[in-house]
């Protein structure tokens, strides 16, 4: 009995000290990233390097707040990345409920387009979209944006959404169809409200991508007005002569909406995200 | 994410006695359901594919008004350039080593998390401290690598004083670093995709496959190898391939740390497609250069699809 106790202690030692190491290793960064942030420039790359030192403040973040020109950046990512999260839903919502509760001639054919959509390399396509979007007066507009985002929110979502919607009982949406609702009723009414988690998590995913997209930022845009974070921390390498702690501060502030949106729906997310990769 | 087609349901409806709705109309039903996301998808991939291979077969585009039929000479002139064919080499070794990282990572990190040795609050501190690199934009990541693989940063500081190296290496510099340096900070960044699909599907083992193999006085590595990974096998190929094509798309990574350079070392085929465009305007080239990328994307894309039915 003692040695297989022992054996047990062993390896509960074994996985913890794994555990650990894998942990720096994906932890760390992420604490040199919050510390650098409250360093004053010149504490940056002191020697030895230390967590916390003696300029600890918060003037990074007040230099970035205080500008207007930041800021704006934020709200761009803000308008674009909720646009974005509302429209892919309203269109997933409806292309979900078409598949999931229809049979229709060429069901699997635009089935497997929508999957397709995603091997596209987003370099195939932001050449063609730039003449597009000159061509069509969106350049530097939040609407281009938003359009071409949707190129990649779209299909997981539409994925997620079907998935989510073949869990639910079919006999939900019949009875208002049997008390003479249309189909469109039964969605609205019944099917859309019952799905809320499934929802939510599709919408934290769409919100995430649109809010991290940057070729798309980088190129279909042109002022500062129309800038992304991800675009605004990149000017901030070249504009200073690198203010590694605003950079910093910069990246935190980007990240927060992000890791707040993952914290706060976790379960539901992971749940959700991991439902269509790998159900076998 | 997942480019796994859910099962779609092929029961029909059963119909509804005494509807005066016409049948026709009740069968456009669906296509009305689906016409916004079929406008789009023609929109925004249709329509854009058929324009880039347009491009491709074209000169002058998009910055010269009249453009010309030039046949397979943007071809020709990617295929020969030597950049083209550095960024090809690139790309292959930076996403075969990404990928086989993510896996070894991953599924090592999913093991560990699945652990019944472990109490669920433990698993559940080191689940959000392991899924951290990936909640992070590109933007972030790449800043955060640069401070930290600065030739007087943190990681070059704790090499010298470990006596590895005499001084500081500038990694995203240094023409025989470069890829490795963009490939470690792309494993970094990648590996939780992995392990939350891996750790879900650990999940989705039945326990009873464990007990037969412990009955039949099996140890650590022959459960790992007769039960766990057989298990496995299809989410880690699917996953594989999957991250093959995402790999190959990466451009923000590398354009934020070393822009392709230095000395084309670091140079893929995003970065190459992006240049021939955006810097040098020559959307001709950049056409031949995107058209080609997507055939090697729907190579891979290929093998997913195959992967996906032997599931």
């Amino acid at each position: 009995m003692a040695t297989v106790k022992t054996r047990r202690t062993l390896a509960k030692a074994g996985v913890v000290t794994g555990l650990v190491i894998g942990g720096l290793f994906a932890g760390l960064p992420v604490l040199w990233l919050l510390s650098t942030s409250f360093k004053s420039n010149g504490e940056v790359f002191q020697n030895p390097p230390s967590l916390i030192t003696e300029g600890f403040s918060f003037d990074a973040y007040r230099a970035i707040l205080g500008n207007a020109a930041q800021l704006r950046f934020f709200l761009n990512s803000y308008i674009v990345a909720f646009a974005v999260t509302i429209l892919t839903l309203l269109v997933a919502v409806l292309a979900g409920y078409a598949f999931s509760r229809f049979t229709f001639p060429f069901k699997k054919t635009i089935n497997a387009m929508i999957v397709s959509v995603q091997a596209v390399p987003p370099i195939t396509l932001v050449i063609p979209y730039f003449g597009l979007i000159v061509a069509l007066g969106l350049y530097d507009t939040y609407l281009g944006l938003i359009l071409t985002h949707m190129v990649f929110t779209l299909p997981y979502a539409i994925i997620m959404v079907t998935a989510y919607l073949n869990t639910l009982p079919r006999e939900l949406d019949e009875s208002v169809k049997v008390d003479g609702g249309s189909s469109w009723t039964a969605l609205w009414r019944i099917l859309v409200p019952t799905a809320v988690p499934g929802l939510i998590a599709v919408g934290v995913y769409t919100f995430m991508i649109s809010w991290n997209e940057y070729l798309f930022a980088l190129t279909l845009t042109r002022t500062d007005e129309m800038r992304t974070v991800p675009i605004g921390i990149q000017l901030l390498m070249g504009q200073h002569s690198y203010e590694w702690n605003q950079m910093m501060a910069m990246s935190v502030l980007g990240s927060i909406p992000v890791l707040l949106l993952f914290l706060f729906f976790q379960r539901r997310f992971i749940g959700g995200l991991t439902a269509g990769a790998v159900k076998a | 994410m997942t480019l796994t087609a859910p099962e779609t349901s092929t029961r029909a409806a059963p119909a509804v006695p005494g509807r005066s709705r016409s049948t026709l109309a009740r069968r456009l039903v669906p296509y009305g359901y689906l016409s916004p996301t079929v406008l789009l998808i023609v929109v925004l991939m249709v329509v854009p594919i058929v324009m880039v291979i347009g491009y491709s077969f074209r000169d002058n585009v998009i910055v010269q008004e009249n453009s010309v039929f030039a046949g397979f000479a943007n071809y020709t002139k990617v295929l020969t350039d030597e950049s083209f064919l550095a960024a090809l080499k690139n790309t292959g070794v930076f996403i075969s080593v990404s990928t086989l990282a993510h896996l070894v990572l991953g599924l090592t990190f999913a093991m560990m998390l699945n652990s019944p040795l472990l109490g669920g609050v433990t698993k559940a501190i080191f689940r959000i401290v392991y899924i951290l690199p990936w909640l992070f934009t590109i933007a972030v990541i790449a800043v955060i690598w640069r401070l930290l693989l600065d030739p007087a940063g943190v990681v070059n500081h704790v090499l010298q004083t470990l006596g590895l190296i005499q001084e500081g290496v500038n990694w995203f510099s240094d023409p025989g670093m470069a890829l490795w340096a963009v490939t470690f900070v792309n494993i970094w960044a990648g590996y939780p995709f992995f392990m939350i699909s891996l750790l879900a599907a650990l999940q989705g083992i039945p326990n009873d496959l464990y007990e037969a193999a412990a009955v039949d006085g099996t140890n650590w590595f022959q459960r790992f190898f007769h039960v766990t990974l057989p298990q496995l096998r299809p989410v880690i190929i699917s996953m594989a391939v999957l991250d093959l094509i995402w790999t190959s798309h990466q451009f923000a990574l590398i354009w934020m740390t070393t822009g392709g350079g230095p000395l084309n070392a670091t140079e893929m085929l995003s970065t190459f497609t992006y240049k021939q465009a955006f810097s040098e305007y020559e959307f001709a080239t950049a056409s031949a250069a995107a058209v080609i990328v997507l055939l090697l994307t729907m190579v891979l894309a290929f093998f997913y699809v195959r992967s996906q039915r032997e599931r």
